[in-house]
């Protein structure tokens, strides 16, 4: 179908709740992506430190995984028939994830709450839950790119990229921990983030190869002229991005043993922006897409009077959303403490 | 085994897990407001003690509501493709509206709820407690005007096999959706007022007397005892319009087979498929088509008419009397405690230890009169995902048998361990509690000047006492 007309007959909604739906996605994972690297690191500190890397992500781990809720809520409401194929090619992988959810979720009220004998068994299910998670999303992330194909190599690809997403949530969640911790668990969390940092290079290089030899069609969009000049900005600020977390990680542990939390933000900052430009360029390479080469977004979209009702509450709504956001992490601002419920 | 079978079996165990834990949080939400009103109103200790207590549970209420709530938003689409692709264009507002309005209002507030007390002022985080509460409650508006409207569906029209808006509010205020919405917000109610009586009478039990468990104990069998009547009429009347709507569910739940005028309300029987007929009936003559007509010769259409088209019987017929049971056995001990928790005999507002002993046996019976009542909600729709619309085979997905059986083998040790670790951890919590050391807390309290005497009395008790 001819994209142009398609946009000009009322065919902009989907464009739309396309972003919507992305904007989500990329939400879930940066926001819940922190919660999950926490999680990841558990295992390797002692029950005190525990307990302080759970209090870090306490009050937010809730509304973190609502993202989840409106990403996946717009791909059923928006385009329905994807959402059937997409989930049904994905029933395994998304299986486990909601398990591991589960699991990860329970877990932070359980951990508190139960017999005290039951607190380390409580807390593996916290870091046993976070991991399952992770790896399935980056199964279902591998499967996706590949267009559901159930080769051997697609597989194989599927489990890297499942690897990689863990340390890249890792990378993510040591990278909170050095901004919202302090002392000999912050040195540590610099650590972490220095060897999860290059596994996490190593799968979005892994990932920016594989897609353009997928499909000629997404070949072509990145190395025609004058596409490739365009869009040359995105491997190169990457790069310059881990770079700068490269050399900050470096310097950190002189600098923070001597209580200076000069930089104790970039790698934080700087792992986002990479998440949003390996997203971006994802995007681009399957936009108008929902699966791969299939099924596109007009063809899969719902009517546009129900859409329309939609837009106008999200439109309400998403402001406000935003607003509450950004006042309850201002509430929470700073070191953690412990958290009481008084 | 049959794909959809498992399918429906296995959205059937995760929505039942599901519910069990809203069920207590949209009312837990509002008692933890009334408990912090009326502490900031009396500056009684105890008020807030019942409130650190609860509040506890309440989180643990709502983590496992939040992460099977998760797995339902999957559901839809894993199990259901064909429901989506015929009434997406209503279900997915609905939806839509849901997560917008209530899921991240309720989410983003509750942190403050939890955590916030040392960080915000006292009154922004009552603020933040009814933010939650409200969250929650709208979100029982939302997916209950979907439910309802997936039981008697309005304001749409039919387009290519495909369900089109044409006006929104018949699509919420369907007709059944008054009545659904009210049913389901009391039995909520009814379900933590039972979990807090029965609760706080096991810590009575065992001998912690203090105000606040009294205070507790009164509160929940007093709003138990206040909302059961209002349950029991609303029932009533949710019956008359399924009648109306729905007569083959209707005449499944009383299990009438032939078209009856004066049919009798059975207290016990067996249906029968086979010779389409009750076994072992015992009934009160005429009672059914008095309460659903208003009339003793009332005509109530039975089963037979509606011959391969009405859904099964047995679970209906049972279903509906085991609902019909609790709620009279909530009737009967919450209106007995009230006579004896604010009668002369008692003048401190104890319990006698058997009422103590029956209330921590009804802790969780608000579960299973609101599980039942959903089976026959849900049930009584078959052989219809929407009545009248879309049958439940034509919704179902191409995913293999087995895949769907392992993962419901998976999803059904999981939900069972779960609930068994909530509530014995509830126990544990109850057991666990002690008052007096919350007495230095550093809430920020109402103004100074109201010096509760119940700090008083326990200084007088301290340790510093020779
Ligand atoms: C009558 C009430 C009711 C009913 C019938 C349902 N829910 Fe629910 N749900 C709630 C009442 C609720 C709630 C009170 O709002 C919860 C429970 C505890 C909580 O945290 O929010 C919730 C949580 C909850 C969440 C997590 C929200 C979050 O992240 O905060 C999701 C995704 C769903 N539900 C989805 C569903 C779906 C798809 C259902 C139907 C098939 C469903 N719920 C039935
Ligand atoms: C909250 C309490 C609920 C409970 C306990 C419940 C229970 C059940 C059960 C037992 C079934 C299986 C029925 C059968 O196959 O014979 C079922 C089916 C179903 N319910 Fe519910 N339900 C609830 C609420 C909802 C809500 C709020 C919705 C949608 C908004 C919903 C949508 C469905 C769908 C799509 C099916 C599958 C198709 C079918 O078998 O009819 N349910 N439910
Ligand atoms: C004692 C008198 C009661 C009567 C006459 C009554 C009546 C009904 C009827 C007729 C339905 C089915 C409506 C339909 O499918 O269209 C229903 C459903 C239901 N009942 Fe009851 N009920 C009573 C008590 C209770 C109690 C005590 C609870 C829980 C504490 C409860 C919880 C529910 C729930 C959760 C549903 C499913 C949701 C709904 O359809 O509203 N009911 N009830």
């Amino acid at each position: 179908m001819d994209q142009l007309t398609n946009m000009q007959n009322g065919g902009w909604l989907p464009v739309v709740f396309l972003g919507l739906m992305g904007i989500a996605m990329l939400a879930y994972v940066v926001l819940d992506g922190y919660d999950l690297g926490v999680g990841i690191l558990l295992r390797r500190v002692e029950d005190a430190d525990k307990d302080v890397m759970i209090s870090s992500i306490g009050p937010f781990w809730d509304a973190n995984e609502t993202w989840l809720v409106l990403g996946v809520g717009i791909l059923l409401v928006a385009f329905p028939m994807a959402h059937g194929v997409i989930l049904g090619a994905l029933y395994l992988p998304v299986a486990f994830m909601l398990i591991g959810l589960t699991l990860r979720g329970v877990a932070f009220d359980f951990r508190v709450k139960a017999r005290a004998a039951h607190k380390p068994w409580w807390n593996n299910a916290f870091f046993a839950g976070s991991l399952l998670t992770s790896f399935s999303q980056g199964v279902m992330l591998g499967l996706y790119i590949t267009g559901f194909k159930n080769g051997w190599a697609e597989l194989g690809f599927a489990l890297i990229t499942g690897l990689c997403l863990c340390s890249g949530y890792a990378l993510l969640g040591a990278a909170w921990l050095i901004m919202k911790t302090e002392g000999a668990l912050q040195q540590r969390a610099v650590h972490w983030a220095q060897r999860s940092l290059w596994l996490t290079g190593a799968g979005i290089a892994a990932i920016s190869i594989v897609t353009p030899m997928i499909s000629a069609r997404i070949f072509e969009k990145w190395f025609s002229m004058p596409n490739l000049f365009f869009l040359l900005p995105i491997p190169v600020v990457t790069a310059v991005l881990f770079f700068t977390i490269e050399r900050t990680l470096r310097r950190l542990p002189v600098r923070l043993r001597d209580r200076n939390e000069y930089g104790a933000w970039v790698p934080f900052t700087c792992t986002v922006g990479i998440f949003m430009l390996a997203f971006c360029g994802l995007a681009y390479s399957l936009f108008p897409y929902l699966v791969v080469d299939k099924i596109d977004i007009w063809q899969a979209a719902s009517a546009p009077e129900s859409l329309k009702i939609i837009l106008l509450g999200a439109a309400i709504v998403l402001p406000a959303i935003l607003g509450y956001t950004i006042y309850s992490y201002r509430v929470f601002w700073g070191k953690t403490r412990e958290l009481t419920y008084y | 085994m049959d794909p959809i079978i498992l399918a429906r079996a296995q959205f059937g165990a995760n929505i039942t897990f599901h519910i069990l834990f809203p069920t207590i949080s949209i009312a837990m939400g509002w008692v933890l407001l009334f408990f912090k009103l009326r502490f900031n109103k009396t500056g009684d200790a105890k008020w807030m003690d019942a409130y650190k207590f609860w509040v506890k549970v309440f989180a643990l209420t709502f983590a496992l509501g939040v992460v099977s709530g998760i797995t339902m938003s999957f559901q839809f689409g894993t199990n259901w493709p064909g429901y989506m692709q015929t009434v997406g264009n209503i279900a997915g507002p609905l939806l839509a509206y849901e997560v917008l309005t209530a899921f991240f209002l309720e989410a983003s507030f509750l942190g403050i709820m939890l955590f916030g007390t040392n960080r915000v002022s006292n009154r922004v985080h009552t603020v933040a407690t009814l933010l939650v509460a409200g969250g929650t409650t709208l979100s029982a508006f939302w997916i209950i005007a979907l439910n309802s409207w997936m039981q008697t569906p309005a304001g749409f029209e039919m387009i290519d096999g495909k369900a089109h808006a044409l006006d929104w509010v018949q699509i919420v205020f369907n007709p059944s959706f008054p009545y659904r919405l009210t049913h389901m917000l009391l039995a909520s109610g009814l379900t933590v007022a039972f979990l807090i009586a029965g609760i706080s009478a096991y810590r009575w039990l065992r001998g912690d007397k203090t105000p606040a468990v009294t205070a507790t104990l009164k509160t929940g069998v007093t709003l138990a005892a206040i909302l059961i009547p209002l349950q029991i009429f609303a029932g009533d009347l949710h019956g008359l319009n399924t009648l109306k709507h729905q007569p083959a569910k209707v005449a499944a739940m009383e299990g009438v087979w032939e078209t009856t005028k004066g049919a009798p309300a059975l207290l016990f029987a067996i249906p029968n498929t086979q010779t389409r007929s009750n076994d072992y009936a015992i009934g009160i003559p005429k009672v059914a088509s008095l309460i659903l007509t208003h009339e003793l010769d009332g005509e109530i259409k039975g089963l037979n008419e509606f011959q391969g088209k009405h859904p099964p019987v047995a679970p209906l017929f049972f279903g509906f009397r085991i609902m019909v049971g609790m709620g009279m056995l909530m009737l009967a001990v919450s209106w007995f405690g009230v006579w004896q928790l604010y009668g002369r005999k008692s003048p401190r507002g104890e319990p006698q230890p058997w009422l103590a002993r029956v209330l921590v046996g009804m802790s969780f019976s608000g579960w299973i009169a609101t599980v039942a009542g959903w089976y026959v909600t849900e049930i009584g729709r078959q052989p219809y995902l929407v009545y009248g619309v879309l049958k439940t085979v034509d919704a179902a997905s191409a995913v293999p048998g087995a895949m769907i059986a392992s993962t419901f083998v998976m999803y059904l040790t999981l939900y069972s361990a779960l609930t068994v670790a909530y509530i014995s951890v509830v126990f544990h919590l109850a057991r666990k509690a002690q008052f007096p050391a919350s007495f230095s807390s550093s809430f920020p309290g109402p103004s100074t000047s109201i010096i509760p005497p119940m700090i008083a009395v326990h200084n007088d008790l301290g340790p510093a006492q020779p």
